[in-house]
Order: structure tokens, then C-alpha cells, then sequence
């Protein structure tokens, strides 16, 4: 039981909500929550890795082909930009700390400008592949198209399952990120009071964190 | 221990105005909330039943094509309706999100939920998803039975992509519930509060939000995989582009399954607080209850391919199910004992929710026990897709979930809306509902056993005997509920004003006013002893 409120040492009374004893009480609450939220998001791209998985055992040589029709160089770049993004997101928490808003605020702008850079090549990439023909399942035209296995599909429907739902987080994520930076700009958040920063925080940087393990598994793969 | 507020300001009268329940994010209104839209999709998912059992009266041969349902299409959907709705919209939330979201901050002593505002959220959700889902009815009706099953729910020309992002929406709403659950239990509970002196119906409802929040992830990937499939023909669950359509029944049976958990364990915690309150002693093996929960909630995480053992797996696959499937009744049985140990010796009250928990008790041991003979793989083989698995999985969520829930709205009814039942009507609809379900689904396992399949609109002469019975007490059930119906609206109505604690239970719930105020407590409660020190 943590009851001991003098445990964590930030404890102000400011913004505490009406069902919660103090801060602290709010603090650990909040930063549970968004933790077991975590874990619902990475069971879910769990289970498409299982099937990932499973068909990748079945057909290697056709995984191989669908990883090597894809740009690794664009997927690294987009690496580096996502895991830039971690860095700026958890400096601005730690500005937010520090009451240093005007700093935080352009941390959180740094982070979001990533978000778009990483969707703005994404971008380029959906539309490359459709214009090489390279569309998911059944509307893959394996003739066409010059495919040596007839289910190449498969891959383009994994590929764009999962970096479809990945792409989905971030948009979320940069629209969390935004609401975060009016709300610092406000000056809402302050050296007494940042959970939903912290929050907002950790769910972007595992959305990084998924990024990281499709970067290899989709384009490095065979 | 603070005492009830003299000046009759509470929950219902502190704001007033549909506004302000669509706004409110009080857990007890969000529990009432829950409360009348989920018997309102049970009234729309029991008028199915009735259809169905009406349409199997008699077989077509004596009584002609369409004899209440034009044709096996319609039939099929109904029978799809039916599932889903009672799965998803009436067992699944049912029991934690109406009397879960009432009464676990209070069990606990807290003002509210950790997140009051994600708790109103989830209930949106919910709304949505089952707006969705019910859409369907009206754009063009699903046929594909509750579980979707591939390659058909990809073939098949009915809104299928509309049905599972219902579902999904519901799943959100399910993880949501749970998630708030949990931190309720480990940050909110009152000084002196400790987890073993939590009543056993909070360790069932945080039993089953690990579930929730674990297993209904891998429902969302699937369902949203299954609408991709039918939109962009992906190809993952399609044999035709090399995909594998047993692997959908993996993913969905690896939340459906511990989802029939999701649904069982609640009820279990209701029964444990009416049989030690009307027995008015404490509860026996308080520990083993408390802990059986989380060991039903680890197992069932590992049983869901006896689901698919005609589906092709491998048979050493299925030998190692059927043997974790077995190894559920352990704790189940455990609860059980500890129930009967409890009646032992006790001065038994046979009051309505009392009734509703002794048959549960009945109910659940004639589920439980079929359920450990369709574990058993050769028998499983022989019964799958027959009445009996019909029979088996309506005594477990009909005879077990939902008398639990019944008995639990006659019991927390005082509570809630500070007005007592007619306890003798109350009974009343116990008797029929209770009789009525035996008659109803006894005759199924019969013919199950006899070979009748499952889901289909017509059947030989030879079962009909045995379907005219069950067709009866569909009736008798449907009799039990209307009484059950006028019995809470007529206590709402002109019920006499109830005391504080009518019942003489000894849960935190009963020590505040009835119904309670707004922040649940007049003063925060200081915990000195467990739930049940009955003497």
C-alpha cells in the first residue's frame, strides 16, 4: 500500500482531483494507469507479430522479397528520427520540472515536427509502393508487379497492416503532444504538477519503442 | 465508522437533469448507466432466444418452411444477433460494469474510480461500439454466428466490417473498465483497507480486469486484422492467398476464452458476498477464494485451443489442452467447497438473493462439471457442435452469470436506490426463472447427446419431443424475468424506504447511507477488520 504521502516527496496540494487523497495518491495513480495502458498497446502489436511470425516460418523466401522491395535507407532514416523524438520528449519533461516552459514548449514543438517528418516520409513510401504496384493482399498482381511468389501480398498486407496501426499511434501521439504543448504554453504544467506530460510521454516513446522492432523485421528481414 | 447523512442529500438528488447524468462522472450513475442500457440489449438479445426456441417448437417437416422465421437465413441471423448481443453487450460488461462500477470503490472505501473521467469514457465507447454492432441490423444483417469464424465472415455479403468494429469499439470500452479497476484496487483503497481484507467480490472483479486488460488486446488486433481482410484482402486469415484461417480461431479464442472468464469470475464474487451474508457467518477459506480467482484467471490464458479440436491442430496440441482445460476445475471446485463449507453450520436466510445464490451454486455445478467432460478431447470430438456444448455454455453464463447478477440487483437494490423489494415477489421470479432454465436447456444436453448439431433451423421428428419442452420453458424463463421486471419497478416506484443496512451485511457498501452520498462516505472510512466477522 503506498499511503505514506511523504514517500515521494512532491506532494503540493494544487490540482489534486476530488477522489484522490493527495498528489502523490494522483501521481502513482496516473503513472499505473498509463504503464497498464502500455501493456494493452504491446499485447496488441504482440499478437500481429505472432502472425507475423508464424507466416515468416511458412514462406522465408517470400518475406525476404517483399523486405528487399522496400528502402531500408528511408526506414533508418525514420529510425533516427523517431529515437530524436524519445530524446526531445523526455528533455521536455524534465523541463517541465525544472519550471522551464518556454524550453519545455519547444521540446514538445521539436517532438511533434519529428512526428510529421516521420509521417511525411511514410508517406512517400505508401505512395512509391502503390505506384510500383505493390498494394496489400489480393490487389497485389503478382504478374504485374514481376513477383517470384504468387502470395507476395501477404507481406505487403503485414507491411502495411503494421505500419499502418504504428502510423495511426503517431498521429495520435503528435495530437496528444500538441494538446500538451498548449496546455505548458498556458502554463498548466509546472515544477508541482506534469503527470499528464509524463503520460503522454511514456506512450510515445513506446510507440518509438514498436517503430524499433518493425524497422527490422519489415526492411532488414532475409 | 461514518454514519449516513441526515440531510438526505445523495448520489441521486446531489444533480439533477439528463444532462447531468450524460455528463456525470460519478462511478455510482455511470453503474446506472450501465445498468439500463445493458438490460435493455438483454430484453433485445432475449426476445431473440425466444424467437429461436419458437422457430425449433417444431421441425419443419411437421409444421411447415418458416413457421415463425421465414427462412434459415433469417434464422441464422437471428442466431447471430442473439450471441452477439448477449455476449458483448449483457455478460461480458454485465455484472462489472454495473454492479462493479457501483460498488467496488465503495467495498474498498475510495470516493471514486482512479480515472472517474476514462470511467465516462468507457461508457461512450460502449454506447458506440454497440451502436455500431446494432447498426448492422439496419444496413444488412450478419449471418456469420458470433464468432466470425474465416474464410465465411470474409465471403460472406453482410456487414461484417461494421459488426467486428462494434465489437472492437466494446473491446476498448472492456480494457478501459479494466484498466481502472486495477488501479483502483492497488492506490484507492481507505487507511487500514489491506488487499486480504478486501471484500472477495472486489478480488473476483480484479481478477477478472487482468483478463480484460490482457486478453482483449489480442481480440482488437484480430478483429481489426479480420475487417482489413474483407476491405484490402490481406490475406493472413484468407486460404486463397496462402493465409491460414485456423490462426483467426487462435487469435479470437485466445481472448474468447479467457473472455468466458471475464464472464464467470464476477459472478462468483457476487456469490460469495450473498452466501456469507445470508448465512450470516464468515466466509470459510477467504484465501483460497481470493487467490482461486487469479488462479482461474492464470490458467485461462491456456486453454483455448480445446475450442479447435476438430479444427486440425495438432493432436499433441490437443492432448496438452485438454489437460490445462481439466486442470481449471481445480480452483473452480475450490470455490465451490468453500461456499458449501461456508452454508455449514450457518443460520441460512433464505431470502431472494440468497436464492438466486443457491442456485447458482446448482446451475454452475452441472456447467462446471459438463464442462470437464468437453475437456476430455475423445468426448469433446464425440459433442462438438451439438446441443450439449449449447446446453453446457447456457448453464454456465444463463444458470451461472446471470442468476448471479439477479441476485445481486435484489441485494444491492436497497442500496442503490434506497427502496426495498417485494421479497416474495422477488422469490417468485426466482422459481420460475430457475425452473424454467432447467426445463429449457436440461433437455438440450439429451439431445446433444443424441446427436442434434448446434445453429441449425430445422432438425429430424425424432428430436422433437424433447425441443417442445425446451420451447416451454423458454417461456417459463421469459415469465420469471417480466416478474423480476415489475418486481424492481414496482420497488422503485412505491418500494418502502430502506434502512441503512437491511440485510445486516458487515461490507464497507452497508455502512453508509442508502442510497449513498455523492463522495460515497460522509467521512473516509478507517479499516479495522476484515469483511465478514460475523458471529
Amino acid at each position: 500500500m503506498s499511503t505514506d504521502s511523504t514517500a515521494h516527496g512532491k506532494t503540493p496540494t494544487a490540482h489534486v482531483s476530488h477522489h484522490f487523497r493527495d498528489a502523490n495518491q494522483e501521481y502513482e495513480s496516473g503513472k499505473q494507469g498509463i504503464w497498464l495502458f502500455m501493456v494493452t498497446e504491446i499485447l496488441m502489436f504482440g499478437a500481429i507479430l505472432v502472425g507475423y511470425s508464424i507466416f515468416h516460418a511458412i514462406y522465408p523466401e517470400m518475406f525476404a522479397e517483399g523486405a528487399k522491395s522496400l528502402d531500408w535507407k528511408m526506414g533508418f532514416i525514420n529510425t533516427l528520427v523517431l529515437i530524436f523524438s524519445s530524446f526531445t520528449m523526455a528533455i521536455s519533461i524534465s523541463f517541465v520540472q525544472k519550471n522551464q516552459t518556454k524550453k519545455a514548449a519547444i521540446a514538445m514543438g521539436t517532438t511533434i515536427l519529428c512526428g510529421a517528418i516521420f509521417m511525411c516520409i511514410k508517406y512517400f513510401e505508401y505512395t512509391h509502393k502503390f505506384h510500383l504496384g505493390l498494394y496489400p493482399g489480393r490487389y497485389l498482381d503478382a504478374a504485374k508487379v514481376g513477383a517470384e511468389h504468387a502470395n507476395l501480398g501477404m507481406y505487403f498486407g503485414f507491411y502495411y497492416c503494421m505500419t499502418g496501426l504504428h502510423g495511426l499511434h503517431v498521429l495520435i501521439g503528435m495530437g496528444l503532444i500538441t494538446w500538451l504543448l498548449i496546455r505548458t504554453i498556458r502554463g498548466d504544467f509546472h515544477s508541482q504538477y506534469w503527470i499528464p506530460v509524463e503520460g503522454v510521454g511514456i506512450f510515445w516513446h513506446i510507440v518509438d519503442l514498436i517503430w524499433i522492432f518493425l524497422f527490422p523485421l519489415l526492411y532488414l528481414v532475409g | 465508522m461514518g454514519h449516513s447523512s441526515a440531510h438526505g442529500e445523495n448520489y441521486l438528488n446531489h444533480e439533477k437533469g439528463l444532462w447531468s447524468w450524460l455528463t456525470t462522472v460519478d462511478h455510482k450513475r455511470i453503474g446506472l448507466m450501465y445498468m439500463i442500457t445493458v438490460l435493455f440489449f438483454f430484453f433485445v438479445g432475449g426476445v431473440m432466444a425466444l424467437l429461436l426456441r419458437a422457430e425449433l417448437f417444431a421441425p419443419n417437416a411437421v409444421a411447415g418452411v418458416g413457421q415463425v422465421l421465414k427462412s434459415g437465413d433469417i434464422y441464422n441471423q437471428v442466431l447471430t444477433y442473439h450471441g452477439a448481443i448477449m455476449v458483448f453487450m449483457v455478460i461480458i460488461p454485465g455484472i462489472p460494469a454495473i454492479l462493479g462500477n457501483f460498488f467496488l470503490p465503495i467495498h474498498i472505501g475510495a470516493k471514486d474510480v482512479a480515472f472517474p473521467k476514462v470511467n465516462l469514457a468507457s461508457w461512450y465507447c460502449f454506447m458506440f461500439g454497440a451502436s455500431l454492432a446494432i447498426g448492422t441490423f439496419f444496413a444488412s444483417k450478419i449471418d456469420t454466428g458470433w464468432t466470425f469464424y474465416t474464410p465465411y465472415s470474409i465471403r460472406t455479403g453482410t456487414s461484417t466490417v461494421m459488426m467486428v468494429l462494434g465489437a472492437f469499439v466494446m473491446g476498448m470500452s472492456s480494457v478501459l473498465t479494466g484498466l481502472n479497476f486495477i488501479v483502483t484496487v492497488h492506490k484507492l483503497r481507505a487507511p487500514g483497507m489491506t488487499m486480504h481484507r478486501m471484500p472477495l467480490f472486489v478480488w473476483a472483479l480484479y481478477s477478472t480486469a487482468i483478463l480484460q486488460m490482457l486478453a482483449t488486446p489480442v481480440l482488437a488486433i484480430t478483429l481489426l486484422l479480420l475487417a482489413a481482410e474483407k476491405i484490402f484482402g490481406v490475406g493472413i486469415f484468407d486460404p486463397k492467398l496462402g493465409g491460414d484461417p485456423v490462426l483467426f480461431q487462435h487469435f479470437f479464442w485466445f481472448y474468447s476464452h479467457p473472455a468466458v472468464y471475464i464472464m464467470i469470475l464476477p459472478a462468483m464474487g457476487v456469490v460469495s458476498e450473498l452466501i456469507t451474508t445470508f448465512s450470516r457467518k464468515v466466509i470459510f477459506g477467504y484465501t483460497a477464494i481470493a487467490y482461486s480467482s487469479l488462479g482461474i484467471a492464470a490458467v485461462s490464458f491456456f486453454v483455448w485451443g480445446h475450442h479447435m479440436f476438430v479444427s486440425g491442430q495438432s493432436s499433441f496440441a490437443g492432448i496438452l489442452f485438454s489437460f490445462i482445460t481439466m486442470l481449471v476445475g481445480v480452483p473452480t471446485a475450490i470455490k465451490m467447497f468453500n461456499w458449501v463449507a461456508t452454508l455449514y453450520k450457518g443460520s441460512i436466510r433464505f431470502d431472494a438473493p440468497m436464492l438466486y445464490a443457491l442456485g447458482f451454486m446448482f446451475l454452475f455445478a452441472i456447467g462446471g462439471v459438463t464442462g470437464i467432460m468437453l475437456a476430455v478431447l475423445p468426448i469433446d470430438v464425440h459433442f462438438h457442435d451439438t446441443y450439449f456444448v449449447v446446453a453446457h455454455f447456457h448453464y454456465v453464463m444463463v444458470g451461472g452469470t446471470l442468476m448471479a447478477l439477479m441476485g445481486g440487483l435484489y441485494y444491492w437494490f436497497p442500496k442503490m436506490f434506497g427502496r426495498m423489494c417485494s421479497d416474495a415477489w422477488a422469490r417468485m421470479s426466482f422459481v420460475f426463472i430457475f425452473i424454467g432454465f432447467n426445463v429449457t436447456f436440461f433437455p438440450q444436453f439429451i439431445l446433444g447427446a443424441m446427436g442434434m448439431p448446434r445453429r441449425y433451423f430445422d432438425y429430424i421428428p425424432a428430436y422433437e419431443t424433447l425441443n417442445k419442452v425446451s420451447t416451454v420453458g423458454s417461456w417459463l424463463i421469459m415469465a420469471g424475468f417480466l416478474i423480476s421486471l415489475y418486481t424492481l419497478v414496482r420497488g422503485l416506484r412505491s418500494g418502502e424506504k430502506a434502512p441503512m443496512n437491511p440485510w445486516g451485511s458487515k461490507t464497507l457498501e452497508w455502512q453508509t447511507s442508502s442510497p449513498p452520498p455523492h463522495f460515497n462516505f460522509d467521512v473516509e472510512p478507517i479499516v479495522t477488520a476484515g469483511p465478514y466477522e460475523y458471529r
